[in-house]
């Protein structure tokens, strides 16, 4: 829990969490005689590129506005590696990598070094990369720097730290059912790629534990080379003399052997309903959900321009429909999902309160059946691809925004002139490629409908509409001796 | 989610770190920061700031849910919701049709509540028509808008709005987006029509959204439930007990009625404060949105007196058990925003929560370990009031609330007790400068901070001015304000305890659906 959830309570937002059928109007509403000069040219500052001889990539780029200098370094490889009975190394590892301090300094101190300088040196891990990252006044830059190499090289992971951050992931692991949202995003990924698959299985007592000191050691010795690494700098300084530093520093680090991300086959669920009873609550999560695409897909232009049409935003159809004009759900929305370098997830959902459940997803089946009928029209394809090209530039705002694009399409080996390549992508979307996207995509038997909630309210049963798995969330017991209270894992 | 969670953060960022500022920028800021009051009372700030081809506004409407009058809990929240629904002229297909139509809906609305809230010989038959009536209005009034659903939002959408989203609390109501800088003009007309001439349509279904949204936060959230019923329980007399989305039974009665005579009481121009940052320059800008923001009829400025907390004089505790993990959290009441010892709150919020060196993680995470998480700080559940100084704890696996409270105290009397080390009085100082600087990085951290301190203030200069108070915090003042504010007489506290699910039953939900 984080003080930001406090402030939830105080404060309430207007637009739901996911997320138009209107017609045009005549071109003599008063805010269409306004007029709309040409946007400035603007091109934003590009980072210098910068290849060391030992294979580390190097992205330098200026912003003099504030000073203050930012590092990150991303390295290949994440829990996607990780062995099945070691899931949850990287939550581990991604804490005491910073928290274990190095050879010559323990993390606490480190925490008052910086802290001093008011400054940041943290570790972080997902699927597919850690992340080291700096950040602090420029003043302080050779400080700062001074860890970030020394974490980066020689981290100790000390055995204390372990324990420390072991005792974290138990604790989230307990929570892991009381938030439903949070459970039914869970449960669906397990549905999309497989329980067992890497990017859906998850971190259990068993597997924390049999994490050991020495798996973090190994795991840092894989990685941790100057070329599976890529570094972004973004802030007040002079390009010749921080690359001039750079390769300083790091010049006499060797390279190491390459590493090769895994094959990992999905494994979906079978197409049906399944469903989680959650005694707690008065609204239902309900999520459709089957595999998405890569970036890479030549479709992804024209599903954007349908995921924003039909489930994106204020205008999407679901957002009209389903919440303005039935008035069924705060949250509604979805899309055929995108990811870098392996499909996404296809993801419809929708809250609504219990007697509306069956209800609700008879909503969104309407919407899907609809598609083919009344498919997405010239109007609405205008407004997705006017709302996704006139808000282009604010994918590129700000020189750290820049920095990031050109480090992501590093890091996933994608031309680095992918977000201008997107741009002409969307401008040629027809509406013809639209639908024909839907009918490629959205295929509602294919799906699995997921419903977490609390069914004794609901309006009918979920049985009414199919045959019905129901999905077991107990929360396995951890290994004796682990010293958790019996009872609280429901 | 992350619409709110975005908003949210920044929030979060300026009330606790915002106050605590950096001198030397100001004279930067002065020099590209400029502020008119109208001659309706509406007050513009412009702050320019030439990154890119964009701009960031900031709508500060000095109104929040404190002010839903009795009955109405939730009534300033929904409102915010009704001003994505357009005007007179975006969202209906005939706005005269439209008027006589909604305003139909207002009176069968009347007619059916009067029906359904007779203490005695209610009329079940006439309760069903009556009800029937108000629907079939509901569906006569929405043919003038139903082809329009949402065209406010799918104006700014499709003209590139960016982050488009608004939000309500205790204190206030805000509105916030971004747009390309060649729709600076569009803005001010969309801006300025939306609060001139807004239409409350498709109210009641809205409303059902709201319903839901309560159902999501609250009703089906263990921390949300928690929250609240502490909340209550922390103030007796103030608003400040109030959920900001409202109790069920409120949310199930107020009228599109209500909603406009709030509207007209408190969105008046000088309740207003609108903040644009980014590539435009003042001398270009201010009469555009001068011109258009000027339209607003000046109106007198709203009654916004509260019922003061009075102290209190006794521990309050409230206990929900939940099928969920256990949960604590503690606040004692201090002043308001305005309090001389503001900073010194700041300071120690700092002190005791801002990473892996502050006080309460070392205690409780890294020390005992016997919490996930845990932190101290001011501003709850607003700042504008005498508000709390909250403490929470998130306790591992094995452990108690009761050990949370224990090791929380013991971090309380070493400060009421021990001087702060020059150290920490050091970090202290340093990070918030550190703080203030990088939050002056974009265009919406800033349009949301300017708008604040000068709705908050009347000068938006007080968001550096106050690190000169933070500079002159010592180690006494320190003492001094935890001495006199974490008193166990002061103190609500709220938790959690673990039960488990009654067995072989589906109903146990909480909280107040329909």
């Amino acid at each position: 829990m984080k003080r930001a959830i406090l402030f939830f309570f105080a404060m309430v937002v207007s637009i739901g969490l996911f997320g138009g059928n209107g017609q045009l109007w005549a071109q003599t509403q008063p805010w269409q005689q306004i007029p709309i000069p040409k946007l400035p040219e603007f091109h934003p500052p590009q980072p210098k590129r910068i290849e060391l001889p030992n294979g580390m990539v190097v992205f330098l780029q200026e912003d003099h506005e504030l000073p203050t200098i930012d590092g990150t370094a991303r390295i290949r490889g994440g829990e996607r590696s990780v062995a099945a009975n070691k899931t949850g190394l990287i939550d581990i590892y991604r804490e005491v990598w910073r928290t274990g301090g190095t050879k010559s300094q323990t993390g606490d101190q480190l925490d008052d070094y910086l802290e001093q300088r008011a400054a940041k040196v943290e570790t972080g891990g997902g699927m597919d990369s850690t992340t080291l990252s700096w950040s602090c006044l420029k003043e302080d830059f050779d400080d700062v720097f001074r860890v970030f190499v020394d974490v980066l090289r020689n981290p100790e992971f000390r055995p204390e730290k372990i324990g420390i951050a072991q005792k974290g992931v138990y604790d989230s692991i307990s929570r892991r059912n009381d938030d439903p949202s949070q459970l039914a995003g869970r449960e669906a990924a397990k549905l999309v790629y497989g329980a067992k698959n890497p990017y859906a299985r998850v971190v259990e007592y068993r597997t924390v534990a049999a994490i050991t000191r020495q798996d973090l050691v190994e795991w840092h010795g894989k990685y941790v080379h100057p070329n599976n690494i890529i570094l972004g700098v973004v802030g007040d300084f002079d390009s010749a003399r921080m690359e001039a530093r750079l390769r300083e520093a790091f010049a006499a680090w060797p390279k190491g052997s390459a590493v090769s991300d895994p094959e990992i086959k999905p494994e979906p669920a079978k197409p049906g309903f399944y469903q989680v009873d959650k005694t707690d609550v008065n609204q239902s999560n309900i999520q459709m959900v089957a595999l998405g695409i890569t970036r890479k897909n030549p479709d992804y232009y024209a599903v954007s321009v349908f995921n924003e049409a039909f489930g994106g935003g204020f205008s999407s159809r679901l957002f009209g429909d389903i919440r303005t004009t039935k008035g069924l759900a705060y949250g509604v929305g979805g899309g055929v999902g995108a990811s870098w370098d392996h499909p996404g997830m296809l993801r419809l959902m929708v809250s609504t309160k219990s007697k509306t459940t069956i209800e609700s997803i008879q909503a969104l089946d309407e919407e899907i059946a609809d598609l083919p009928k009344r498919p997405i029209n010239d109007e609405e394809i205008k407004r997705a691809k006017d709302s996704i090209l006139n808000s282009f530039v604010f994918q590129f705002d700000s020189p750290a925004k820049v920095l990031q694009e050109k480090m992501a399409y590093e890091f996933h080996g994608y031309p680095l002139d992918f977000l201008e390549n997107f741009q002409k992508g969307i401008e040629k979307v027809t509406k013809e490629d639209v639908a024909r996207v839907a009918a490629k995509y959205i295929h509602r038997e294919q799906m699995a409908v997921l419903v977490v909630g609390n069914t004794a309210e609901f309006d009918k049963p979920l049985s009414s509409l199919g045959a019905v798995n129901k999905l077991d969330i107990t929360i396995p017991a951890a290994a004796p001796g682990l010293m958790l209270e019996q009872g609280e894992h429901p | 989610m992350k619409f709110r969670l975005t908003s949210l953060q920044t929030l979060v960022v300026c009330f606790v770190l915002c106050s605590i500022a950096l001198g030397q920028d100001l004279a930067s800021f002065e020099k590209r920061t400029t502020v008119k009051k109208l001659a309706n009372g509406l007050t513009i700030i412009i702050c320019e700031r030439p990154e890119a081809p964009v701009f960031s506004f900031f709508t500060h409407v000095d109104v929040g849910s404190v002010q839903d009058p009795m009955g109405k809990t939730g009534l300033a929240h929904m409102f915010e919701h009704m001003a994505f629904k357009g005007t007179d002229t975006i969202g209906t297909r005939d706005y005269a049709g439209e008027k006589v139509a909604l305003a139909k809906v207002e009176e069968v609305y009347a007619a059916y509540l009067a029906e359904r809230d007779k203490p005695v010989d209610r009329d079940e038959q006439k309760l069903k028509q009556l009800e029937q009536n108000w629907k079939d209005a509901i569906a006569a009034a929405d043919k003038f808008s139903a082809p329009y659903n949402n065209e406010f939002g799918k104006i700014v959408e499709g003209e590139g709005g960016e982050n488009m989203n608004a939000f309500t609390s205790l204190d206030e109501t805000a509105y916030f987006y971004s747009f390309p800088i060649n729709r600076l003009e569009l803005w001010a007309y969309l801006e300025s029509e939306r609060f001139l001439h807004p239409v409350l349509r498709q109210f009641y279904k809205e409303r059902n959204v709201v319903i839901e949204e309560r159902r999501m936060r609250v009703d089906s959230d263990p921390q949300g439930r928690l929250f609240e019923q502490f909340t209550e329980e922390a103030f007796a007399a103030h608003p400040y007990h109030r959920p900001t989305i409202g109790w069920i039974s409120d949310l199930n009665s107020f009228s599109a009625t209500d909603a406009q005579a709030f509207f007209d009481k408190y969105y008046v121009p000088s309740n207003m404060v609108v903040t644009v940052v980014g590539d435009l320059k003042a001398s270009e800008a201010m009469p555009i949105i001068d011109r258009y923001f000027s339209r607003i009829p000046a109106r007198p400025k709203p009654d916004t007196a509260t019922t003061g907390e009075p102290p209190q004089n006794s521990e309050r505790t409230v206990v929900l058990h939940e099928q969920s993990q256990p949960l604590y959290i503690e606040g004692y009441h201090r002043p308001d925003y305005r309090d001389a010892d503001d900073q010194v709150y700041d300071a120690i919020t700092d002190l005791m929560s801002n990473g892996r060196t502050s006080r309460l993680y070392r205690a409780l995470v890294r020390d005992k370990q016997i919490a996930s998480d845990a932190e101290g700080f001011s501003g709850y559940p607003g700042n504008k009031y005498p508000q709390l100084f909250a403490f929470y704890a998130s306790p591992i696996p094995g452990h108690k609330p009761q050990e949370m409270a224990g090791a929380i105290h013991a971090e309380i009397e070493r400060l009421k007790k021990e001087d702060i080390s020059d150290e920490e009085l050091k970090m202290i100082k340093t990070r918030a400068k550190a703080t203030l600087i990088r939050s002056l990085g974009s265009n919406e951290g800033l349009a949301f901070a300017l708008g604040l301190y000068q709705a908050r203030y009347d000068d938006w200069r007080e968001l550096f001015r106050s690190v000169d108070r933070i500079e002159k915090v010592t180690k006494a003042d320190i003492r001094r304000v935890a001495n006199r504010t974490f008193t166990p007489d002061n103190r609500t506290v709220g938790i959690i305890e673990f039960a488990p699910p009654p067995p072989g039953t589906g109903a146990a939900a909480q909280g107040g659906g329909q």
